[in-house]
């Protein structure tokens, strides 16, 4: 499983951080950061991440 | 079950889709909407969809690959169903049977009884109302907003960047006194009169008339008797639920569709109901049933729906709400259920002219947080919410 996150569209809403917090994380600036090739057991709370992704940024390859 | 019709291709039906195929249905899904699109993000159509030309992709929801093999029935509203029979009847005629229901079908805009200028009246609720509203928008148009809540304020700030002279005419004494409460409301209204967004508080519309204000003029008529010229009119004066299709069953339809604390809809276990339809109990809170229009609602309705469809066992549905409102370069969010705080609102952090955290409570308990800005803080409050009102039953 890959996420690729658009960084143009990403505002920073961080809702992905509470479905997802050992993928996604805001740093001590509020900037997203993520793992992007995080282990297939998260894949649930990946996919969860994305559908409450305020401006739909987030997206998941295989 | 073998087949189940998810009624509304928006967001909620989306989700329900998705949420039925993750909870382990194999068998055949329809989604039946009313609109010609996939389903599509909204809270852009107040604002980028405004402000420049965004197509469908660009505000289509991704969609997980469990649901490549729905049969999308788009551009065709449900009109009419018989739920002894389970069958539902389309706008040609045409008949839909079903194992298992989820009414999808959301909100319409209510629109003002009064008739008259009907070319300059607008809604904000599709694509193609935000499309056609952008074709009049440009600078120095006259655009009267009627109603100030967050859709109406948010395409105040939308149509005031892009030049026009913006007129926001609401009943109430400040904007979004309701959600927010007066001091906030107070303050938001002062940032965008900074911007040049003028207000007329504590006045209805009366009339849509031509040549009051002056001999050519198309006028917004208000109840104090004066007269608002305007190219473009906007009607944000709230929604209704669509629920027609489903009269003549004998469910309780007095606002949105009456489930219980699973979403299921009242007595029928074949039939749930998801988004801002739905009128639920959110035991976190208490046992009131409500509608929640928020945009977190969708997708966390449709996890517990799908489930209590199928007889899936899942967690007691005790949602915390979250929505956000994006206006000029001020973001405000919020969470959990101001409403139900208004009468005790306090400074948590911060200053309202700054940044703040605003904290509503229910006999001292905190039930909702708004922050104006102050993004950092979230997750703090987040869980001072979870905390404060726990979800164990």
């Amino acid at each position: 499983m890959k996420i690729i996150v658009d960084m143009d569209r990403c505002q920073d809403h961080g809702q992905c951080v509470f479905s997802a917090p050992e993928v996604f994380r805001l740093n001590a600036e509020g900037h997203l950061e993520y793992e992007s090739v995080p282990d297939d057991s998260l894949r649930d709370a990946v996919e969860e991440a994305a559908d409450v992704c305020p401006l739909q940024a987030i997206t998941l390859e295989g | 079950m073998r087949r189940i019709v998810v009624v509304g291709a928006s967001m909620g039906g989306l989700r329900a889709a998705e949420q039925l195929r993750a909870a382990g249905f194999t068998g055949q899904l329809t989604v039946v909407g009313d609109e010609p699109y996939r389903p599509y993000n909204r809270p852009p159509l107040s604002k980028e969809v405004l402000a420049s030309e965004v197509t469908h992709a660009a505000v289509a929801f991704r969609m997980r690959s469990s649901v490549e093999d729905v049969d999308w029935r788009l551009g065709m509203p449900v009109v009419s169903s018989d739920l002894a029979a389970r069958w539902l009847t389309l706008l040609d005629g045409s008949t839909l049977a079903y194992d298992g229901l989820v009414v999808a079908t959301g909100l319409r805009p209510r629109r003002l009884p009064l008739p008259g200028l009907e070319d300059r009246r607008h809604v904000v609720r599709t694509l193609d109302d935000a499309t056609r509203l952008r074709a009049s928008l440009a600078p120095g148009v006259r655009v009267v907003v009627i109603g100030a809540g967050f859709v109406g304020c948010e395409v105040a700030a939308t149509a005031r960047r892009l030049g026009a002279e913006v007129t926001v005419v609401c009943a109430a004494a400040e904007p979004l006194m309701t959600p927010l409460g007066p001091d906030l409301g107070a303050e938001l209204r002062r940032r965008h009169e900074a911007e040049g967004v003028r207000f007329l508080l504590g006045r209805t519309v009366t009339a849509f008339s031509t040549g009051i204000s002056s001999r050519t003029a198309a006028d917004v008529v208000l109840s104090d008797g004066s007269a608002v010229a305007a190219d473009v009119i906007i009607e944000a004066v709230g929604s209704t639920p669509c629920v027609s299709w489903l009269d003549g069953n004998g469910l309780d339809l007095s606002d949105g569709v009456l489930c219980d604390a699973d979403l299921r809809v009242e007595g029928r276990p074949d039939i749930v109901a998801v988004g801002d339809v739905a009128r639920f109990p959110n035991v976190r809170y208490d046992d009131v049933c409500r509608r929640v229009e928020h945009w977190s609602i969708p997708t966390d309705t449709a996890r517990k729906a799908a489930r209590t469809l199928l007889g899936v066992d899942a967690p007691p549905f005790v949602p915390l709400p979250s929505f956000w409102s994006d206006q000029y370069d001020m973001r405000i969010q919020s969470f959990g259920v101001p409403g139900l705080g208004a009468d005790d609102i306090r400074v948590l952090e911060g200053d309202m002219t700054s940044e703040c955290a605003v904290g509503y409570h229910r006999d001292g308990e905190l039930v909702g947080v708004v922050l104006l800005g102050l993004a950092s803080a979230i997750p703090r409050y987040r869980k001072l919410l979870m905390d404060a009102t726990p979800a164990s039953v």
